[in-house]
């Protein structure tokens, strides 16, 4: 059993996990922090983005002055924004079997892996994940389609180039794996290899293993998995909460006795308590927009917004604040909100049993049909004419680099009353703010991860017990800024195993059983003996036959008839000619019992010894050593058959045969 | 007894002995008991008996086979020992061979009604108010019942257990003293036979082998220890401190917990703590052979004692300090905190060996912190005081507690892992962090106190008790960092704190948890009741947005925190501070003045916790003289009478009845004489000084609402309106007869109007009072004897034995059914 790593990112994870004869991916997660690199891509001109001084070499050459700028002492790629995929060299990806997909953030490489690499396999996930998983790429493809870039640079991704360049560009690994992004029409053709499962559905894999997902508590549909065949059981887990938010709670017990269990995507701000950064949320976003500013929070469409809506929804009564307008502007903003409200059987229990009020789950559509709430697909449009301030806009994408955020991160940055509130954990703010860089807004820094935290995970693996724990590389040890935090990596015995990216791990234990049907008419023919209470045994004489990995043993074939109209044989003749069998033995010899038996036989000479592994039982006049061990007997006497075989009767009669 | 009771007492002892009418509760029984105890306290227990022979009857009666409650068996038992405790009684009953059926072997002892545990502490309890006199000792002696308390010290009831034990210590106490009366130093050999037994039997469990049975005897000592001091305590320590002395060197030492309990209490008794019998080398070695956790108790307990060698209390405070020296060792090796003498304590334990888990980790942490903060503000607390590295350890606890220490060695990893986060170690630290405030520090460890109360105030991760534990510790912190010379200002450090601290406020005061919102009030309340007159506070506060948010948390949806908001707002306001709101989205609010807004609360808001906050607002600023009530006094207290006295809630019209006392005060304590220049209003017909007085309380309806109020369902307004109108009255009786000026109801109007109110029609408003009237009707009014009946409980009349007697009666028999309503 190997696992093939194809990503380095804990929480965004792409490993291939090999498992009997099938061959399994888990989770095609898009690294989108490499887009940090890259200059925003503004909705409507920016003079100040399109005048930054192209980037030059301390020698004064400017070959590179198109493709790189500089901002604020930072240097950018000036081209459309390109993602870190997994990798793709490290095993063939078209022997892929099936994907499977854990939640809708785990699965935006989907479309590079499915229409690149000749995967003709089939991919599972929930219904909601695909679903948000759609809006998701929707989104993405739309904030990059509608601001087209003539330029594409490629020329600082050489080799002897980067490492002319300054940091961070300098130290970015794999650029050459970076692609820009795909089309709809990938999407699309990615989409239809779905197929949709849902929480605890068995689904067979050739018949050698199942697949099974359950839910994992992160997000509307997002699901644990379970590969397990007769005897051996993999967990993988990736994204799951045990925090009370809107999605069904995680499953736990069906993680149990797991051989092994590939842990990834915990927390990302292992330190950042989710309810104290929604507590940090609401006070600042009240303190902006009560002294006139604005409130700016870049996010994904779905996902955490439903949770923070849902806590502005009773605080902004409280905090006063009712006659502000919150924008919720996405191109999937619509759908996201609907979808979100009819996924009822995948929430929680509080949420779903609103249905039956009738209620909608979420108090969102309170919001809307109040008018607090207002959303669009732009800012172009509707938007410009509803405009009103001050207020509170959710918009994307959280990496600041493209989407409506840009624009607001443009108009609004140049004032310190307005405020921008990162709540998504993908991307540092820091870096995702380099090129708005000199700022005068507010920013602040509260990201809500509701994933496992270590205290949790420790919590969860004493419970679930697993033999072995494989996870990233990142989680064994503590974060490098805070090295002595002994508590924010995973303690388990024994140790995790670790994994980067690019790595083959062998995963340490071996399959031992398989199991094998027997064909009921062979099965009549056996004639079981009973050597211990409860365990019969009998000797099978069959034909193994296999097909789809399923192993059945059925009768073996008679001989063949003679073709001809001779005479019936007799009965005897049926027996096709094999030797005859030995009869097997089976039980131990109590040596005390065989000593007396030697005596009544009349070896007078017996003596015994012990060694490590059993007895010796010497006889010395006859010169004869019989030695018993728990698995064997072998009786040394040289050149006397007629002793030997004595003795063998005598060893013979304390053992059973059948 | 009064004659009605002892009419009833036959018909009671009938019911009482009666299975088939079951009694109403515990309670019922408990009652009746005490009401015997006070009558044979203070009359003749035989005359008792005598007379009321159903009493004998009835505890012959319980002693045959039947089917009788538990409950009754144990109160017979114990009115026998209450009867039986003066000698003459006891002889009496004994007489008829009573108490030894009740008590020996014969008795319920023997019988299945034993197995229920009421009845055997109802047999414990009976012995204990038996065994008075002589003559109970040798009943004790004769009846056998010292074997059957041995044996029910072990009992799987705990009351009964623990009553078995006491009981013993009072028999251990009353033979020794009628015997060492004569003789205060008679050898143990001497000692009277049950008291032998006694000892005995704790030597005998002393030497046991099981724990139970040493925590039993220790017990037993415990208890002697601490009631009896008299010299014979010392011979029988003398005896029996060897035989303690050898608990320390098993391991683990048996029964830890009581070995503590029974040191501290024989170091407590001056009769033991002064003998030289090595109590200083037991406890000193007590304190060594224990674990952190169980002798963390008993150093406490030394280190509180008021005689103790400086040595011992060296160690024992060594080893109270013990898991911070561990903090500080495995942390910040270069603060030091005292280790004992021998170097035993402290440095030689590692932070692995003592914290080895995270509960075991958190719960001594917990505990020594919260012995030290009880140690701290004691005078015989230990000195030199280490003061540096306490605060040392505090804030690196603390800063182990949030993540931000950063410890370099393995053990400090270890303790940062166990810590992080918990929120029980960041209350106790926090809270001690407060008491150490008490005390001077070294400069750059206050600056480090302020930077973690800082951190604490502005993390997130805060939970709503840390954060209250958090304000508090910072106010106690503030107050006692040293006055600058020449000004009450702040000093610069503190101003400079003030400064960072301020914007944390804002966020606190916007959060969507009411806690915070709350804690962050009352912490803004302290700050300006103490600062508001200061510079340096003014400035930095007005320049915050924090006075215009507590403005807007008037509104606040949860009552607590609009009471802390009204509280707030009050404060800051007499302190000036209040600046008015400039909100664009509630233009109208601008107009509206604070007094207005607090009215507005005070009528309309549907909790009480507001309206009592406005209340008391409102009080603190009629007698601060507050500028928006000095504009126009009367009008005010007008107002503010007549929206209390429609409220609800008694705690609002009580504290009306306290404001309304303010402006009492302050006007009858005004100069009678007007001032020489001011304008007389020529239409007003010259008036008596008390007249004058009383006008401007008769123009606020003053007197309507106390009268009011002295009706009032609520017994505390009731009393409070009473104390009021007899000041009232005493500051009145001097005048003589008043002018009427004409108007307004007479005194014979306004008594009828109050009689009906007494009777509960309260409705009718007295009307447009004139002074005469009033001092009429308060002299009328037996203010005394109202103030007498108020006085007494509510349930006088349902205390009375007689109706306790009626009801038991009332309510036997019917009682299977609610017996749930019970209790």
């Amino acid at each position: 059993m190997k696992l093939y790593c194809l990503s380095g990112h804990p929480t965004l994870p792409c490993n291939v996990l090999k498992f009997k004869s099938t061959t399994i991916m888990l989770d095609c997660g898009l690294d989108m922090t490499s887009t940090l690199h890259f200059l925003p891509l503004p909705l409507v001109q920016s003079p100040r983005l399109s005048n930054l001084p192209g980037w030059s070499l301390k020698d004064g050459n400017a070959f590179l002055d198109k493709e790189l700028k500089e901002c604020s002492g930072h240097v950018f790629v000036d081209s459309v924004p390109e993602f870190c995929l997994p990798e793709t060299e490290l095993i063939d990806l078209s022997t892929v079997d099936v994907i499977l997909i854990s939640n809708y953030h785990c699965m935006m490489a989907l479309p590079y892996i499915t229409e690149h690499t000749g995967f003709t396999g089939t991919v599972y996930a929930t219904e909601p994940t695909v679903q948000i998983g759609r809006l998701l790429m929707e989104e993405l493809v739309n904030f990059i389609e509608r601001v087209p870039k003539a330029q594409s640079a490629s020329l600082w991704k050489n080799k002897d180039i980067q490492r002319l360049l300054p940091s961070p560009l300098k130290d970015t690994v794999e650029v050459s794996t970076w692609r820009r992004c795909y089309t709809m029409q990938e999407v699309n053709s990615a989409l239809s290899k779905i197929q949709l499962v849902g929480y605890s559905q068995k689904i067979e894999l050739f018949g050698a293993v199942q697949v099974t997902p359950l839910s994992s508590g992160y997000a509307l549909g997002s699901s644990n998995w379970i590969i397990q065949s007769h005897y051996e059981k993999v967990s993988y887990v990736s994204g799951s909460s045990l925090l009370t938010t809107h999605p069904q709670p995680m499953d736990q017990a069906s993680l149990k006795n797991s051989d092994v269990l590939v842990l990834t995507g915990l927390t990302q701000i292992p330190t950042a308590n989710p309810d104290g950064m929604v507590g940090e949320f609401c006070s600042n976003l009240a303190l902006t927009v009560r002294n006139g500013g604005n409130v700016l929070v870049p996010c994904y469409p779905s996902g955490v917004i439903y949770d923070l809506l849902e806590c502005l929804y009773q605080y902004i009564d409280s905090a006063g604040l009712s006659n502000i307008p919150f924008y919720f502007i996405s191109p999937v903003a619509n759908s996201s909100l609907e979808f979100s409200q009819i996924f009822a059987e995948w929430l929680c229990h509080n949420k779903q049993t609103k249905v039956y009020l009738p209620e909608p789950p979420f108090p969102h559509a309170e919001l809307i049909q109040t008018n607090k709430l207002k959303h669009y697909p732009s800012l172009h449009g509707d938007f410009s004419s509803d405009f009103r301030q001050p207020c509170v806009v959710f918009t994307g994408h959280p990496s600041l680099r493209f989407g409506d955020v840009v624009h607001f991160m443009e108009l609004w940055g140049k004032s310190s009353l307005n405020t921008v509130i990162f709540t998504e954990p993908d991307f540092s703010y820091l870096e995702a703010l380099a090129p708005y860089q000199p700022l005068a807004m507010k920013c602040i820094y509260c990201p809500i991860d509701t994933r496992l935290n270590f205290i949790q995970v420790s919590k969860l693996l004493k419970e679930v017990q697993p033999l072995h724990v494989v996870c990233p590389e990142q989680y064994t040890q503590p974060p490098p800024a805070q090295s002595h935090r002994m508590d924010l990596m995973i303690d388990c015995q024994p140790p995790a195993m670790s994994y980067r990216r690019a790595e083959v791990l062998a995963l340490p234990f071996k399959r031992r059983y398989e199991k094998i049907e027997i064909m009921p008419e062979l099965a009549d023919s056996l004639v079981p003996m009973e050597i211990k209470p409860g365990i019969s045994l009998a000797t099978v004489s069959a034909v193994l036959h296999t097909k789809d990995n399923k192993h059945v043993l059925q009768p073996p074939p008679r001989p063949i008839q003679p073709a001809g109209g001779k005479k019936r044989k007799r009965a005897s003749d049926d027996i096709p000619d094999c030797k005859v069998l030995k009869p097997l033995l089976s039980g131990s010899i109590p040596v005390e019992q065989f000593v007396q038996a030697l005596e009544k036989h009349g070896f007078s000479d017996v003596k015994v010894e012990d060694t490590a592994k059993g007895h010796i039982v010497l006889l010395q006049e006859a010169e004869t050593l019989i030695q018993i061990e728990e698995d064997s007997t072998h009786i040394i006497c040289d050149n006397d058959e007629m002793l030997r075989v004595r003795l063998r009767d005598l060893v013979l009669k304390f053992l059973q045969k059948f | 007894m009064d004659p009605e009771c002892s009419q009833l007492l036959p018909a009671l002892c009938s019911v009482l002995a009666d299975p088939r009418q079951p009694v109403a509760d515990d309670t019922c029984l408990e009652k009746l008991l005490d009401w015997f105890k006070t009558i044979t306290e203070t009359g003749s227990s035989l005359l008792l008996v005598q007379e009321n022979p159903c009493l004998v009857t009835l505890l012959c009666h319980v002693l045959k086979p039947q089917d009788l409650s538990p409950r009754v068996l144990a109160f017979s038992l114990r009115l026998a020992g209450v009867l039986a405790a003066h000698e003459d009684c006891f002889q009496y009953l004994q007489q008829g061979e009573l108490l030894p059926s009740l008590f020996g072997e014969a008795g319920p002892l023997g019988g299945a009604a034993w197995a229920a545990p009421t009845v055997r502490s109802g047999w414990i309890q009976g012995l204990r108010s038996l065994v008075r006199h002589p003559s109970s000792l040798r009943f004790l002696a004769h009846c056998g019942a010292v074997d059957t308390i041995f044996s029910l010290q072990g009992d799987s009831s705990l009351f009964v257990a623990s009553a078995a034990g006491q009981l013993l210590v009072h028999i251990l106490g009353l033979s020794m003293q009628g015997s060492a009366e004569g003789h205060p130093s008679l050898p143990p050999a001497d000692w009277p036979a049950c008291a032998q037994k006694i000892v005995g039997h704790i030597e005998e469990s002393l030497r046991s082998a099981a724990t139970p049975q040493i925590a039993q005897a220790l017990n037993v000592l415990t208890t002697t220890f601490g009631h009896c001091h008299d010299p014979w305590t010392q011979v029988l320590w003398v005896r029996l401190s060897p035989l303690v002395a050898c608990l320390l060197e098993k391991d683990p030492v048996p029964a830890a917990h009581s070995l503590v309990d029974l040191l501290l209490s024989v170091a407590r008794s001056p009769v033991l703590s002064s003998s030289s019998c090595g109590l200083w080398e037991t406890l000193a070695q007590t304190l060594s052979r224990l674990s952190p956790t169980q002798a963390g108790p008993l150093a406490l307990g030394i280190l509180k004692l008021q005689e103790c060698p400086q040595a011992l209390r060296a160690q024992a405070f060594a080893v109270l300090l013990q898991p911070l020296a561990c903090v500080l060792e495995a942390t910040a090796p270069v603060i030091g905190l005292p280790s004992s003498p021998d170097g035993t304590a402290g440095a030689s334990l590692t932070a692995d060996s003592l914290l080895p888990s995270r509960a075991a980790c958190v719960g001594l942490l917990c505990r020594t912190l919260a012995h030290l903060e009880l140690l701290q503000p004691l005078p015989q607390r230990p000195s030199p005081w280490p003061q540096a590295p306490l605060l040392g350890a505090a804030v690196t606890v603390l800063r182990l507690c949030d993540g931000s220490a950063t410890p370099t060695s393995d053990a400090g990893r270890h303790l940062c892992a166990f810590l992080v986060g918990c929120v029980r170690v960041q209350r106790a630290a926090l809270d001690f962090l407060g008491t150490l405030s008490q005390g001077a520090g070294p400069r750059e460890l206050v600056t480090q106190v302020f930077a973690v109360l800082l951190e604490y105030l502005t993390s997130p991760d805060s939970s709503p008790t840390v954060l209250k534990k958090a304000f508090q510790a910072t106010f106690r912190w503030l107050q006692s960092s040293p006055e600058p010379l020449g000004g009450g200002d702040l000093e610069p450090h503190a101003q400079l704190f003030l400064r960072e601290l301020l914007p944390v406020l804002p966020k606190r005061l916007c959060s969507p948890c009411w806690e915070v919102r709350d804690s962050s009030l009352e912490f803004l309340t302290q700050m300006t009741r103490r600062w508001g007159g200061q510079a340096s506070f003014r400035r930095v506060l007005l320049a915050s947005e924090v006075p215009e948010l507590t403005e807007q948390l008037l509104r606040d949806p949860e009552s607590y925190v609009r009471a802390s908001a009204v509280s707030a707002m009050g404060q800051l306001s007499s302190q000036g501070l209040c600046v008015t709101p400039a909100s664009p989205e509630h233009p109208e609010a601008q107009q509206k003045s604070l007094l207005a807004e607090l009215l507005h609360i005070l009528s309309t808001d549907s909790e009480g916790f507001p309206r009592r906050a406005v209340m008391q607002v409102f009080t603190q600023w009629l007698r601060d003289s507050h500028t928006d009530v000095v504009a126009n006094t009367e009008r005010f207290v007008a107002r503010v009478l007549q929206v209390a006295s429609r409220d609800l809630d008694w705690e609002v019209r009580s504290q009306g009845l306290e404001l309304a006392l303010v402006f009492l005060e302050q006007t009858l304590g005004q100069p009678s004489s007007h001032c020489p220049y001011a304008v007389t209003p020529p239409t007003v017909a010259p008036l008596s000084p008390v007249a004058q007085a009383l006008r401007p309380l008769c123009r606020v309806q003053l007197f309507e609402f106390a009268f009011r109020a002295l009706f009032d369902c609520d017994r505390p307004v009731a009393q409070k309106s009473c104390d009021l109108l007899l000041f009232l009255r005493a500051r009145t009786a001097s005048y003589g007869g008043l002018e009427d000026s004409g108007g307004g109801p007479d005194a014979a109007s306004v008594e009828a109007a109050l009689q009906r109110w007494q009777s509960g029609d309260q409705g009718q408003p007295l009307g447009e009072l004139e002074p005469k009237a009033v001092v009429a009707v308060l002299r009328s009014l037996d203010l005394e004897g109202l103030r007498g009946a108020l006085a007494e409980s509510s349930d006088r009349m349902g205390k009375s034995p007689r109706s306790l007697l009626q009801d038991v009666l009332a309510t036997a028999g019917i009682l299977g059914e609610n017996e749930a309503d019970c209790y």
